[in-house]
C-alpha cells in the first residue's frame, strides 16, 4: 500500500500514512509477527463477505418460500436450520435466525438501537445507513417516517411491527410476493427481492417496476 | 451503561441518508479491521459482549464522529492493549517504522525487540496474551490453537464452517442449561428501571415500560456480566412486545408495535415493581411492594433449575463481533 500516496485523495482512509489505514496495518503487522493471525485467512475473510455472502443469498430464501408453502413453514418455524434446504448455512451473526413474514395486515422491520446487529448469512454485512445514527434512532419511534423517507407508505390499517435487534437473535423480512408474479419461476422471484425489502424497509415491486428500489 | 450508543428514540440526527450502489467496504482498512476483529474474537481473546461494551466506552463526541469500522477498530485495539496481546508501545512503533516505511525491510522488528526490553512490568507480550486466554477460560474452552481456527476459516466461504472456525460464534451465546422460564408468552411485564454503569442490552427507551412476552428464545449467556468477566450468569431471553403509545406516549401513532429481545434479570412483574420511593399507597400495597423488593435483586430470584428439552451447543460463551 506505500507509495499509492498521491492516489488516494478520495480516500484518505487508504493511505497508509492516515490514521485508521496505519494503525490496522501496525496492528496487523504485529499480530503476524506474534503469529496470532494468518493474513491469508485475513484475505480469505474478506472476500467471503465482500464477494460470497450477500443479499442475493436471502432473496432465494425469499423465493423458495415463495415457491414452496412447505419450506415457508419450517423459515418461519426456525429459519437458521431452514436455509440450509437452499444451501446456506447459519454461519456468524445468523445462528439465532428468524423470519418474520409479512402479510396484508402486518409489516415487519428490522433495527439494531444499540449497535448494528444483522443477519449476516441471508443479508451479508450491512449497509451504512442500517448503522446510521439516524436510523438507529427513528426506526423504533418513528418508523412510519423512515419509511416515508425510503419510498414507502402503508396503508391505513397495517400493523406497523419493528423488531430491535438488542439480544443474540436476528431477524430477516419474509416480503410478500408481488402481484401479478404467478408465471415467474423461483430463479426470476429471487431477482425481485431486495435487500430493503428483507429488512422491512421496503415491499417487493411487481416486475414492471422492479430494479427501481435497492 | 446509559451512553451514546443506546439511540432509541433519540432526536436531531436527520433523515435516513442512503447511499447508491454502496460497496461492502469503503476503504481497505474496513476490509481488515473487520477480519482481524472476526478472528480475534474466535480465537477467543475477547468476547463479543466485551466488544460491544469497549466500544460503548468511547467518548460519545468520538463515537458520533467515528465511522462503523473506525469504532470497530477503537475496540480492537483497545481490548488487544488491555488483554495483553499487543502493547501500545509496540503498536507506537510499528505506526512510526511503517510511515518511515521501513515496513518491508524489518527494520520495525528491531525497533520492537528493542522497545521490549525495558519493559519488565508486562513481564513479555506472550505471557500477558498468556494470561489473557486464561481469564477467557471461564466462559470458554481454549485449548483450540488460534493457527488452527485460522486455517479452517481460510479453508473456505462455507458459512457453518467459518462459523465454527470463529469459535462458534453466537451459537454459543445460547446455553444448553436448563432453567425454568420465570415468564411464559403471555405474560404481562415491565422493563426494570435500571441504569447501570456497565454493559446491558436493555435499552433506554425500554425501561419502565409495560410489555407482554411474546416468545421465549431459550437460555442465554447473560451480557450483562459477560462483558466483565464476571460470568454467564445464563437466563432466558425473551422477545416482548411495546405499544408504540405505551412506549412514547398517547399522541403516537396507532398501530406500532415494538419487539425487544430482553433478558429475564432486566424483567419484573408489574406488581413486583418497588420504585424504591415512598408513595401514598394502601398498607396492602407498601407490604407486597418491600416484600418483592427483595426477590428482585439481580441474581437474587429463585430460580428452579429444572431440566428443560432445550437442546443447544456449548456453553462457551463465544460470539462474533456485530456491533
Amino acid at each position: 500500500m506505500s507509495g499509492k500516496h498521491h492516489d488516494d485523495h478520495d480516500h484518505d482512509h487508504n493511505a497508509p500514512e492516515s490514521g485508521p489505514a496505519l494503525r490496522v496495518k501496525a496492528i496487523e503487522t504485529l499480530l503476524v509477527e506474534k503469529g496470532l493471525v494468518d493474513p491469508k485467512a485475513l484475505d480469505a475473510l474478506v472476500d467471503t463477505y465482500e464477494n460470497k455472502v450477500g443479499p442475493r443469498n436471502g432473496a432465494r430464501v425469499v423465493a423458495r418460500a415463495w415457491v414452496d408453502p412447505a419450506f415457508k413453514a419450517s423459515l418461519l418455524e426456525d429459519a437458521a436450520v431452514a436455509i440450509e434446504e437452499v444451501g446456506l448455512a447459519a454461519g456468524p451473526q445468523g445462528e439465532h435466525l428468524t423470519a418474520l413474514e409479512n402479510t396484508a395486515t402486518v409489516h415487519n422491520m428490522v433495527v439494531c438501537t444499540l449497535c448494528s446487529c444483522y443477519p449476516w448469512p441471508v443479508l451479508g454485512l450491512p449497509p451504512v445507513w442500517y448503522k446510521s445514527a439516524a436510523y438507529r434512532s427513528r426506526a423504533v419511534s418513528d418508523p412510519r417516517g423512515v419509511l416515508h423517507e425510503f419510498g414507502l407508505d402503508l396503508p391505513a390499517g397495517v400493523e406497523l411491527r419493528v423488531w430491535d435487534s438488542s439480544a443474540e437473535l436476528r431477524y430477516m423480512v419474509l416480503p410478500m410476493r408481488p402481484a401479478g408474479t404467478e408465471h415467474l419461476n423461483e430463479e426470476e422471484l429471487a431477482a425481485l427481492v431486495t435487500r430493503d425489502s428483507m429488512i422491512g424497509t421496503a415491499i417487493v415491486a411487481a416486475p414492471t417496476a422492479a430494479g427501481a428500489t435497492k | 451503561m446509559n451512553g451514546i450508543h443506546d439511540m432509541g428514540g433519540m432526536h436531531g440526527f436527520g433523515p435516513v441518508v442512503r447511499e447508491h450502489d454502496e460497496p461492502v467496504f469503503h476503504a481497505e482498512f474496513e476490509r481488515r479491521t473487520f477480519a482481524l476483529a472476526l478472528v480475534m474474537m474466535g480465537s477467543r481473546r475477547f468476547n463479543v459482549d466485551e466488544y460491544r461494551r469497549t466500544i460503548e466506552r468511547m467518548p460519545p463526541a468520538q463515537y458520533l464522529a467515528a465511522s462503523y469500522y473506525e469504532k470497530w477498530l477503537y475496540a480492537f485495539e483497545q481490548l488487544l492493549i488491555e488483554k495483553g496481546v499487543v502493547a501500545r508501545h509496540e503498536i507506537d512503533v510499528v505506526m512510526a517504522a511503517l510511515r518511515a516505511g521501513a515496513a518491508s525491510n524489518g527494520a520495525h522488528r528491531a525497533a520492537v525487540r528493542a522497545n521490549d526490553e525495558p519493559q519488565g512490568s508486562g513481564a513479555g507480550d506472550h505471557n500477558s496474551a498468556e494470561m489473557a486466554q486464561h481469564e477467557n477460560v471461564a466462559v470458554g474452552d481454549v485449548s483450540r490453537a488460534t493457527s488452527d481456527e485460522t486455517k479452517t476459516a481460510h479453508a473456505g466461504g462455507d458459512s457453518a464452517a467459518l462459523s465454527e472456525a470463529l469459535g462458534g460464534g453466537a451459537r454459543s451465546l445460547r446455553l444448553d442449561q436448563s432453567y425454568r422460564p420465570r415468564f411464559k408468552p403471555g405474560d404481562r411485564v415491565i422493563a426494570r428501571n435500571l441504569n447501570p454503569e456497565g454493559h446491558t442490552r436493555l435499552p433506554r427507551y425500554a425501561r419502565g415500560h409495560h410489555g407482554t412476552i411474546h416468545r421465549d428464545w431459550g437460555v442465554f449467556v447473560f451480557p450483562d456480566t459477560h462483558a466483565h468477566g464476571t460470568g454467564t450468569k445464563p437466563q432466558h431471553c425473551y422477545a416482548v412486545e411495546f405499544g408504540g403509545r405505551e412506549l412514547w406516549g398517547k399522541d403516537h401513532p396507532a398501530g406500532e408495535r415494538v419487539y425487544v429481545d430482553l433478558w429475564e434479570d432486566y424483567l419484573d412483574f408489574p406488581l413486583e415493581v418497588d420504585t424504591g420511593e415512598a408513595q401514598p399507597r394502601s398498607a396492602a400495597a407498601r407490604k407486597h411492594s418491600s416484600k418483592s423488593g427483595k426477590s428482585h435483586k439481580p441474581g437474587a430470584k429463585s430460580r428452579t433449575t429444572k431440566p428443560s428439552r432445550r437442546v443447544a451447543a456449548k456453553n462457551d460463551g463465544r460470539g462474533t463481533p456485530n456491533p
